[in-house]
């Protein structure tokens, strides 16, 4: 009989995570891990401080507490190449079109084994825009060129900070889609709302952050 | 504070190491310096109409100095040397000014925080796209504002040689002021506040070596004192950059 | 970046009720002393001091303009180093030292300036020379005047004090090639000296040298007062919602 193979180390753990601004404390402390294949919901209301969690957890914001990276301390080796950032922003250049700015970022990133920008823009729903300055598209469309960025770069981990801002309803079932799709690779999820979205992993794990 | 509330358990699924670790390399330096010089090239050449803005001032304000002073051939030639290169530092603040803060309003510095590459080296390359596309023109220019200043033909050489030298100087130090106002309420005027006196050395080095040609002298020295700057800021400048779009990030 | 680091006096200092309390005790002492001394020296350098063989009276200017000098430049240095701190620690009371050093410091150069342009009306006749000390003064003006620009040019005032504390740093690596530079410069065009403390000469003659040192006291510790009582506004503006505030606000009203 072989004992079961011990468990990798979370992609991602916090622990004592707490952020203050003007002493006034945003979150915290928090404790919790991100396995590989999960998801995990984060809600609150606004001012909740969801966004602030998630961009200390991408270290845009410092913090007390100690996070790791598959074990690792967080650091730019540990951190970078394995997360991958979805905010309010869309982190790409208007003047530019979808295919430019994929590959800038491809460029910097590199690829998911296998993946184009063209394979990436036509998953969500858009690949007909993808020579098209961004400027040309409407919120939606940006935020679903947003989300073939996800899918076209590496990382295992997501933080997707109000992914189902400017979606309509098939663009929510995307973004859940792409989700599912992407735990079942192995990567994890973390993703903030402050609405009643139908999320469709029910075996999400839910944090909620009171104001 | 707050609290968590798990719905049901994690699965801890155990994973090789191997399926962890299936995606493609990073991407090498070389590549993804080029990306952003791509990128940024791509823009300038988007925006080109943009780009001969600073070549018109520089122009008309050359021709400001005959107005000003009189058309004396032998005063214009006394002064063309310092004239054309203040008149090159004023032309090049307001582009210098922009360097990133587009990318801190649509989120593309967010990006390169992330990125595999050290930020620093993002920001050098940030510095040379700039140079390229924004002073060289201006520098192309230096024979025709030249003619029109009086300046004598062998200092022609020494005063672009200087600004070869200046220029990225200035370019380093202002991307440094650049990050850190890019994320401050909008005025023109505050990098030029920031940035000149920072700018008093090189102007002086570079001038006293287009003086020393003018006069015959030797001129080699001052060149070696902004070569050897360039050198230290090359190195130290992005890292203070870095720094600073870190502060500008955080919002 | 972690606090523990941190000595346990320092960690105590840097809690803003803490400071509030220790810097309103200490400052009307330092106050005192600084304007004793300054009389004292004042009277020692203006009345006691015989006039120079070289300038007469007109030389008696130094006693002001001096260890203004040598404030501007003491005051940059505090200001980088508390923003180092800031930076590096993330010590608030830091940022809040670092941005109320800069308006006495950029007062304290335009003192320089403005009786160094005093100094020059008997001596050369012009009221401005390009002076290689008194053009790095101005250069230093201008240093300051970006420091105390950029800072309030952010809507949040923390980043700004950053942002600017990271601009000050990077100005004191400059300030030596500054300085250098401007008396590089400074040779070539053969500009005039306004230099009272030329190593060539003999050296000060020791009545004109102990009021120029009491001067220095007086101005150092006018410039401890005027930070401590700076910083505690400061503090009192920026944490205006927070308990101690207001229960110093009250006890004051009742």
């Amino acid at each position: 009989m072989t004992t079961p193979p011990a468990p990798a180390a979370p992609l991602l753990s916090a622990h004592r995570l707490a952020f203050t601004r003007n002493d006034e404390p945003v979150f915290g402390p928090l404790d919790f891990s991100l396995w590989s294949g999960e998801t995990v919901l984060v809600e609150g209301d606004n001012g909740s401080g969801k966004t602030t969690l998630l961009r200390v957890l991408a270290g845009m914001l410092p913090t007390e507490g100690e996070i790791r990276f598959c074990g690792q301390p967080a650091s730019r080796d540990s951190r970078n190449g394995r997360v991958l950032w979805l905010g309010h922003r869309t982190g790409m250049n208007e003047a530019l079109s979808a295919r430019e700015n994929l590959g800038f970022l491809a460029g910097l990133y590199g690829t998911r084994v296998g993946m184009t920008a063209a394979m990436a823009m036509e998953r969500v729903g858009i690949g007909g825009w993808i020579d098209e300055p961004l400027r040309a598209l409407s919120a939606g469309q940006k935020k679903r060129v947003g989300l073939a960025r996800l899918l076209l770069l590496p990382g295992d981990i997501w933080l997707l900070d109000e992914p189902y801002a400017n979606l309509d309803r098939h663009g929510i079932a995307l973004v859940n889609a792409l989700i599912a799709e992407h735990c079942a690779r192995g990567g994890a999820a973390l993703v903030t709302s402050h609405g009643a979205v139908r999320f469709a992993d029910t075996n999400a794990r839910h944090i909620h952050l009171v104001a | 504070m707050a609290s968590i509330t798990p719905t049901m358990e994690a699965n801890t699924k155990a994973m090789d190491a191997e399926n962890l670790a299936r995606v493609t390399r990073r991407p090498g330096t070389w590549r993804a310096c080029s990306a952003l010089l791509r990128r940024d090239f791509v823009l300038a050449w988007r925006r080109r109409g943009e780009l001969f803005l600073p070549l018109l001032y520089a122009v008309i304000v050359t021709a400001l100095f005959p107005f000003a002073l009189g058309p004396d051939p032998e005063l214009l030639a006394r002064i063309a040397g310092g004239v054309l290169l203040v008149i090159v530092v004023l032309a090049m603040l307001p582009a210098l000014e922009a360097m990133f803060r587009a990318d801190l309003e649509d989120g593309t510095l967010e990006q390169w925080l992330l990125a595999p590459q050290p930020l620093a080296l993002l920001a050098l390359t940030r510095v040379i796209a700039h140079w390229l596309t924004t002073v060289v023109p201006l520098i192309i220019v230096m024979p025709l504002l030249g003619a029109l200043l009086n300046l004598p033909v062998k200092v022609l050489p020494v005063l672009i040689a200087a600004l070869l030298l200046a220029t990225p100087l200035l370019v380093l130090l202002g991307s440094v002021l650049s990050a850190l106002t890019a994320g401050a309420r909008r005025s023109g005027i505050l990098l030029a506040l920031m940035l000149l006196p920072l700018a008093v050395p090189v102007v002086i080095f570079a001038a006293g070596a287009i003086a020393a040609a003018q006069s015959g002298m030797p001129y080699l020295a001052p060149l070696t004192w902004l070569a050897a700057a360039l050198v230290l800021a090359i190195v130290l400048a992005p890292l203070a950059c870095a720094a600073a779009l870190r502060i500008a990030v955080e919002t | 970046m972690s606090r523990s680091y941190l000595p346990h006096w320092m960690h105590w200092l840097g809690s803003p009720p803490n400071f509030y309390r220790f810097a309103g005790s200490l400052r009307p002492w330092l106050m005192a002393v600084a304007l004793v001394s300054a009389a004292v020296g004042l009277y020692g350098g203006l009345v006691l001091a015989p006039p120079d063989y070289q300038q007469g009276d007109a030389y008696r200017i130094i006693f002001i303009h001096v260890p203004s000098a040598w404030m501007s430049l003491f005051i940059y240095a505090t200001m980088a180093v508390a923003g180092l701190v800031a930076l590096v620690w993330r010590v608030k009371l830091a940022e809040v030292i670092a941005m109320e050093c800069a308006p006495t410091g950029a007062a304290f150069t335009l003192i320089t300036l403005l009786t160094g342009s005093l100094w020059g009306k008997p001596m050369w006749g012009t009221w401005w020379t390009w002076d290689a000390r008194l053009t790095s003064e101005l250069v230093l003006l201008f240093l300051y005047l970006g420091v105390i620009g950029l800072c309030n040019a952010f809507e949040d005032r923390r980043r700004g004090a950053r942002a600017a504390s990271l601009l000050a740093l990077v100005g004191i690596v400059n300030l030596p090639v500054i300085h250098y530079s401007v008396q590089w410069w400074n040779t070539l065009h053969q500009g005039t000296t306004v230099d009272f403390l030329d190593p060539a000469r003999s050296s000060i003659a020791p009545a004109m040298l102990w009021p120029l040192l009491v001067m220095a006291l007086a101005t150092h510790l006018y410039f401890f007062a005027s930070l401590l009582g700076r910083t505690r506004t400061a503090l009192l503006s920026l944490e205006s919602g927070k308990q101690w505030v207001r229960t110093l606000v009250m006890a004051d009203v009742s």
